[in-house]
């Protein structure tokens, strides 16, 4: 059959990368998906709204600052972008609530969403909340016990938070269950995924809605600095604060892109969450084609992460492809690394960075320093909720 | 369905399994599924001689898969423990080869199992071991060309899933390349033991619409009178797994299957 001519499609391949590997119940609902977002997005009256809520409700533009004191400590500068700063205390909100407004547009009265560090879930609470949807949040049972004070937050923003005790009872097992309840309830239920991984159109539409964080970011260091960076760099899990930091500077080829993964107890040992770096057959895992974590059979590996955010075997299929391209270089540092780095923001600038981002800064700590005189960082989230898990490892 | 029409290449194991459907006796074909490598390997070989000797027409192999989308609590449970029994691809291929000697058996795995060996590895792989297709239920057709092609080439029947959401217009892509039989999800949503038999009809039909090759249901299906239900509203075949795997997991797993096995035979009047 003849498609219609005024069909317009969002990416769904990043080289090999991407694609909709799900079962057939939900091609139709990423169909209506993909339409709905490319309508949304034309319509002044929605881009308005989401406009106004991004600025007023959630504290867009977030500032672009110059950490002095770390800067001293590696002898070049350092530029934060300090998404720490938006309401509930993460970039995740600028997607949550985006998808929260799209669904509402399409009709849509449940929304699910998985988490791993909490930051998603709580801000799809948030909009949830604000929008007047239920939510449903599905989380690992062990992340639960990581995260404790973001479950509390989203039960008192009137969310369900669903333990999920499979496998390692983490954030893979969290996006299995709440891709489940998609095949189950997909004619009300919309799922809002938190980071640029899935079947298509997820990985376009979470990078459209985080791209703000790299659009700013360019602007604001042209303004504060003149110039624009010779390094910009994330940590990455699934990778949609990478992906939407990256997003603003991809076109310029001077500045380098560097995505920092979890490597766990080291990337030598099979316990760590750093599939762009350790590299390999690319695999499928929840939707798309990408780099991940697997066997020879092609059973996904357990990731290993003391950040929970970062725990996960596989990351966005752009970023794969930003691999295999050359444009985007991805390292990984290690669990202790990550620890200290924590420790060492908090008492350099005053801020406690979430762990997942405590990676990013461990290696502009540890890692090379003669390649850059000006970074910007993207400060991803703030770290209240890991305090009681470093604490603990003393 | 403009592709209803499209002649069909020769495909062998197309062909076996379109002879068993057609030709089962009774209302319609029983078509057991269970997972490879549970409990045991062995065990597994057993229990789906015991589906063979229930009455069974054709059996659907599973092939576990650490992240299970399509599949409900007591199918996911099973793969786990099939994994940490040392299932591997090649010991289930064993188990297919075995039954393959007295039904057709059709693999069912998970877009990363195939993915890993590469599909033309996999593909041979599948045939050399008896079997007559394979179901990759995180496939659809707009991922599956690859597959499509080298199945046909070297005989292996894809059986694709067509689910009440979709749409008409999606009827053809899905049903018109359909080989051996189109699997028809009864109710959105996963694997698992479902009451009733509703809406069974409409899917039936709309299936039947998409495709020229036989129409079996699944999803839900757990007894005598839900398979009397689904050959009643036209089912060429129908398709029982939790309720199956579930007594795979229990104790006298071989005797308990082949005697739930010979209940749904009777209540396709075998």
């Amino acid at each position: 059959m003849a498609e219609p001519q005024t069909e317009r499609r969002l990416p769904d391949r990043f080289g090999p990368y991407g694609g909709r590997y799900v079962p057939e119940t939900l091609i139709p609902a990423l169909d209506e998906l993909e339409q709905a977002w490319i309508a949304a997005s034309a319509d002044p009256a929605f881009t308005a709204e989401l406009d106004g809520l991004l600025a007023d409700y959630g504290g867009r533009p977030t500032p672009l600052y110059l950490a002095q004191r770390i800067s001293e400590v590696v002898g070049h500068e350092v530029w934060l972008k300090r998404e720490d700063l938006m309401h509930t205390g993460s970039h995740k909100i600028n997607n949550a609530l985006g998808q929260a407004l799209l669904a509402k547009r399409m009709g849509k009265t449940r929304m699910i969403a998985e988490t791993g560090a909490g930051s998603h879930g709580v801000a799809s609470a948030t909009a949830c909340a604000l929008l007047g949807l239920e939510c449903i949040v599905y989380m690992g049972a062990e992340d639960i016990r990581r995260q404790s004070p973001n479950v509390v937050r989203m039960e008192m923003l009137g969310t369900e938070v669903r333990p999920v005790e499979d496998g390692t009872r983490t954030l893979k097992e969290a996006v299995s269950a709440a891709i489940r309840d998609w095949v189950t309830n997909v004619g009300d239920t919309h799922y809002i995924l938190g980071s640029a991984v899935g079947p298509a159109p997820y990985p376009a539409i979470v990078k459209a809605l985080q791209r703000r964080i790299g659009d700013e970011s360019r602007a604001q260091i042209l303004e504060k600095a003149g110039r624009l960076p010779d390094r910009v760099l994330a940590c990455i899990g699934g990778g949609s604060n990478a992906i939407g930091m990256f997003a603003g500077f991809v076109d310029d080829p001077e500045v380098a892109l560097v995505g920092v993964e979890a490597a766990g107890d080291g990337i030598d040992t099979p316990r760590h969450g750093a599939p762009l770096t350790v590299g390999g057959r690319p695999g499928i895992l929840h939707g798309s084609l990408s780099a991940i974590m697997q066997d020879d059979e092609g059973q996904i590996l357990e990731a290993h992460s003391i950040s929970a955010g970062l725990d996960y075997p596989g990351t966005g299929p752009e970023h794969a492809w930003l691999r295999d391209s050359g444009r985007a270089q991805y390292v990984a540092v290690k669990d202790e690394q990550a620890v200290a780095a924590f420790k060492e923001v908090a008492r350099l600038e005053g801020i406690i960075p979430a762990l997942e981002t405590a990676h990013a800064f461990a290696y502009v700590f540890d890692g090379p320093k003669d390649t850059s005189t000006l970074d910007v960082l993207c400060l991803s989230g703030r770290g209240d909720k890991d305090i009681a898990e470093v604490v603990a490892r003393g | 369905m403009a592709d209803r029409t499209e002649a069909r290449p020769a495909n062998a194991g197309a062909q076996r399994i379109e002879d068993a459907i057609r030709g089962a006796r009774g209302r319609a074909a029983l078509m057991p599924y269970l997972m490879g490598g549970f409990p045991t390997i062995a065990t597994s070989a057993e229990i789906g001689k015991a589906c063979a000797d229930g009455g069974a027409d054709l059996i659907e192999l599973g092939i576990p898969y650490s992240d299970p989308l399509a599949d409900g609590p007591v199918i996911q449970a099973a793969g786990t423990v099939a994994l940490a029994a040392g299932a591997t691809f090649d010991a289930i291929l064993g188990v297919c080869k075995e039954l393959s000697e007295r039904l057709p058996v059709v693999i069912m795995t998970y877009a990363n199992i195939m993915q890993a060996r590469g599909v033309d590895a996999f593909c041979a792989r599948l045939v050399e071991s008896g079997a007559s297709g394979v179901i990759v239920p995180d496939l659809p057709p707009e991922e599956a060309g690859a597959l499509l092609e080298e199945a046909d080439r070297v005989g292996l029947a894809v059986v694709p899933l067509i689910a009440p959401t979709t749409p008409d217009d999606r009827l053809g892509l899905v049903g018109g390349r359909a080989r051996g039989f189109l699997y028809t999800v009864s109710v959105n949503g996963i694997t698992g033991e479902r009451q009733g038999a509703a809406g069974y009809a409409t899917v039936i039909e709309r299936a039947q619409r998409a495709t020229d090759v036989p129409v079996a249901l699944g999803f839900g299906i757990s007894t005598g009178e839900q398979a009397r239900a689904a050959a009643d509203a036209g089912a060429d075949g129908v398709i029982v797994g939790s309720m199956l795997v579930r007594l795979a997991g229990g104790p006298d797993p071989v005797n308990a299957v082949r005697a739930a096995v010979e209940e749904l035979a009777a209540g396709l009047d075998r």
